[in-house]
């Protein structure tokens, strides 16, 4: 993977970020797996927007503090990100580990989102305590994950044996980091289904048809916690569609950042 | 020499029914609770006998394994504190790692002391990777959480003034107060195990035991490592009751006897390894690094493969002739028991403490035999290497 441009220090941490592309800012928070700024869903996002694709902390090659450790820690950093930056009227866009991060800020404050895309999300609970409604990724080795990630794993997945050992270093971070925020509760926060109610600007949920780590029932259910919130599939895709299907998944953001942002809420 | 003898309390009449691994998944109903019963009380009275004859005694835990009884090491520590007369007992170990209540834990070393009259070792160990499956604990930043729930232990056992309170950063308690307080004052002595040098080093500047499980030769490197470490940081030289060594351990009358009970012992090891690679190496048990090399390799987990002292593989799985070379396994008759132990003793600059694990597929009266054998014509031998050895030194 190419290295990333740039880094950033927000509230004391260091990360690296990519912007790309002009127009309205897009803040894309990656899955569990980074995401490289040449990635064909960035390039195309970048033709419309400014994409601002940052690396979580504790991802890549991004810095991880000692007292930094959980999704809310995760939801406060951007929240502070996009302060730093002064974005305005953002296109909050998030795929899975980052849709949840992405919902997390939105229920702390939506004033500096103009729309939502969440993909594929984690991070609600919904069903009773005896039934695990998001796959436990993990009890998966590396290699099983990516099985469960692809619809079509031969012709997406990384094939980690033929990569640079530095890039390895990033994925072994990654799921490093991922085990610091999702072990337990497994990739949810017992809190956030009774919080969605509070997002109230536009959002849209995009789903792989074939997402097996949470299944589309999910995402419906998802999406009917969250005022006036649209459900859209995205076909031949598995949880990864924004990697499967950049193109659909792009233009499925581009198409709903259009329209026009809903009167919010009063104060 | 102090021989500590062990059994991991296998229920193994599972191990040929169960389809795949032994540990995590298997169901229980594959088990008898009435053979269940029967084996841990033969267990029991196997510990009993090692008594009698002069052994000290090693007690363990697993969780969700057909390969161990044993639920918690302090569960077992109570009834062999009260029935046993004078061994010294270690408990290797607490897997702090899967234990969430560090307070808890200090109550029952101090009670298990006071029971035993002050006979108690405590070994805080970290606790097995795929364990962390079952006690829903967290491998990312685990040895920020192993050393918090080792000070909470060392300060609850050792604080006599009264509760304190403890604000962590992953435990918290408005009172700790242990009551009954130690036996041994301030606390008994600490062992940790452990698989690694840089580790060893660490035991050593705080003057803890160090212990390897059937490590074979890599033990050298463990101990070598500890040996450094102690002369720079305490300027002297550590006893060899500072170092603990397991291994598999058959004896018999004879040779083929002592041999055949060894591959029955053996049987456990090639019955452990039936653990379920996907539960292995949780992201964090391991330095990114390390598992970005894996990744490379196309290994994806920890396996560590057998190998021999010359660096050749042993077969998969392992030959209990195998295991004899690589100092894992020690099996024969008496003579030849001392001798393997001897040369693997002098092998490693030496060592105060031999687990000795027996169990696998013995039966009982195996068990007893090989125990007997063992604390009658081995222990002796190892004793006077130990004794010689410091006379020497002195």
């Amino acid at each position: 993977m190419p290295p990333f441009p740039g880094t950033i220090t927000v509230s004391g941490v260091k990360i690296e970020l990519a912007r790309k592309g002009r127009g309205r800012p897009l803040l894309f928070l990656h899955p569990g797996d980074d995401l490289a700024p040449t990635a064909p869903v960035i390039e195309r996002l970048a033709r419309g927007f400014e994409v601002i694709l940052p690396v979580h902390p504790g991802f890549g090659a991004s810095d991880l503090p000692r007292n930094f450790g959980t999704i809310d820690d995760l939801a406060y950093f951007y929240l502070d990100f996009m302060d730093r930056l002064d974005l305005r009227d953002v296109v909050l866009v998030g795929v899975s580990f980052g849709a949840w991060a992405a919902a997390e800020i939105a229920i702390k404050s939506t004033a500096r989102l103009g729309h939502i895309v969440l993909a594929d999300a984690v991070g609600a609970k919904f069903g009773p305590p005896d039934v695990r409604e998001i796959k436990d990724i993990f009890t998966l080795t590396a290699v099983q994950l990516l099985d469960w990630l692809y619809r079509n794993p031969g012709r997406h997945a990384p094939r980690y044996t033929e990569m640079e050992e530095d890039d390895l270093l990033r994925v072994a971070r990654n799921r490093e980091a991922m085990q610091l925020m999702g072990w337990s509760p497994t990739l949810y926060d017992p809190k956030l289904r009774q919080r969605l109610h509070r997002i109230d600007v536009p959002t849209r949920l995009l789903w792989g048809a074939h997402d097996r780590i949470v299944p589309p029932d999910y995402g419906r259910q998802f999406a009917a916690e969250i005022p006036q919130a649209e459900f859209e599939l995205i076909a031949d895709a598995g949880h990864y569609s924004h990697i499967e299907q950049p193109d659909a998944f792009a233009a499925a953001i581009e198409d709903f950042a259009a329209g026009a942002a809903r009167v919010r809420r009063a104060v | 020499m102090r021989s500590w003898y062990f059994t991991e309390q296998s229920y193994h009449p599972a191990w040929p029914k169960v389809v795949g691994d032994i540990r995590i998944d298997p169901p229980s109903a594959l088990m008898d609770p009435v053979e269940a019963s029967d084996l841990l009380n033969r267990y029991i009275d196997e510990w009993l006998l090692a008594d009698e004859l002069g052994l000290d005694l090693m007690v363990n835990e697993h969780h969700a394994s057909m390969s161990c009884l044993s639920v918690s090491c302090t569960l077992t520590l109570a009834i062999l504190a009260r029935q046993t007369k004078k061994a010294r007992l270690v408990a290797l170990g607490i897997p702090a790692l899967n234990r969430v209540d560090p307070f808890r834990i200090a109550e029952e070393i101090a009670y298990i002391d006071v029971m035993s009259k002050g006979r108690l070792e405590v070994g805080l160990i970290k606790g097995t990777d795929y364990e962390l499956m079952v006690s829903n604990q967290n491998s990312a930043r685990m040895n920020e959480r192993y050393w918090e729930f080792h000070d909470v232990v060392v300060k609850a056992l050792t604080h006599t003034g009264g509760p304190f309170s403890w604000e962590g950063e992953h435990f918290q308690y408005r009172f700790v107060n242990v009551i009954p307080r130690c036996y041994q004052q301030p606390m008994p002595p600490m062992w940790m195990p452990t698989f690694s040098p840089s580790s060893a080093r660490e035991i050593a500047r705080r003057d803890y035991k160090v212990a390897t499980f059937i490590s074979g030769h890599g033990a050298k490197s463990i101990f070598d490592a500890y040996r450094d470490e102690y002369r720079k940081f305490h300027k002297r030289e550590p006893s060899l009751d500072k170092f603990a060594y397991t291994g598999l351990v058959a004896v018999g009358p004879d040779s083929k006897t002592g041999m055949a009970r060894g591959h029955k012992v053996a049987a456990f090891s090639q019955a452990t390894d039936r653990t379920g690679q996907h539960y292995r190496n949780p992201p964090g048990f391991r330095p990114a690094a390390d598992n970005a090399k894996l990744l490379k390799s196309g290994a994806d987990v920890s396996f560590v493969r057998h190998m021999l002292p010359s660096g050749k593989m042993m077969s998969s799985p392992p030959t209990p002739e195998e295991f004899v070379q690589a100092h894992m396994l020690f099996a024969g008759n008496p003579d030849e028991v001392f001798n393997q132990i001897k040369a693997f003793w002098e092998h490693t600059g030496g060592f105060g403490n031999l687990i000795v694990q027996m169990g696998g597929t013995m039966t009982a009266e195996e068990s007893f035999d090989s125990i007997s054998l063992y604390a009658k014509e081995v222990q002796p031998r190892l004793a006077e290497l130990v004794r010689e050895r410091e006379k020497a030194a002195a």
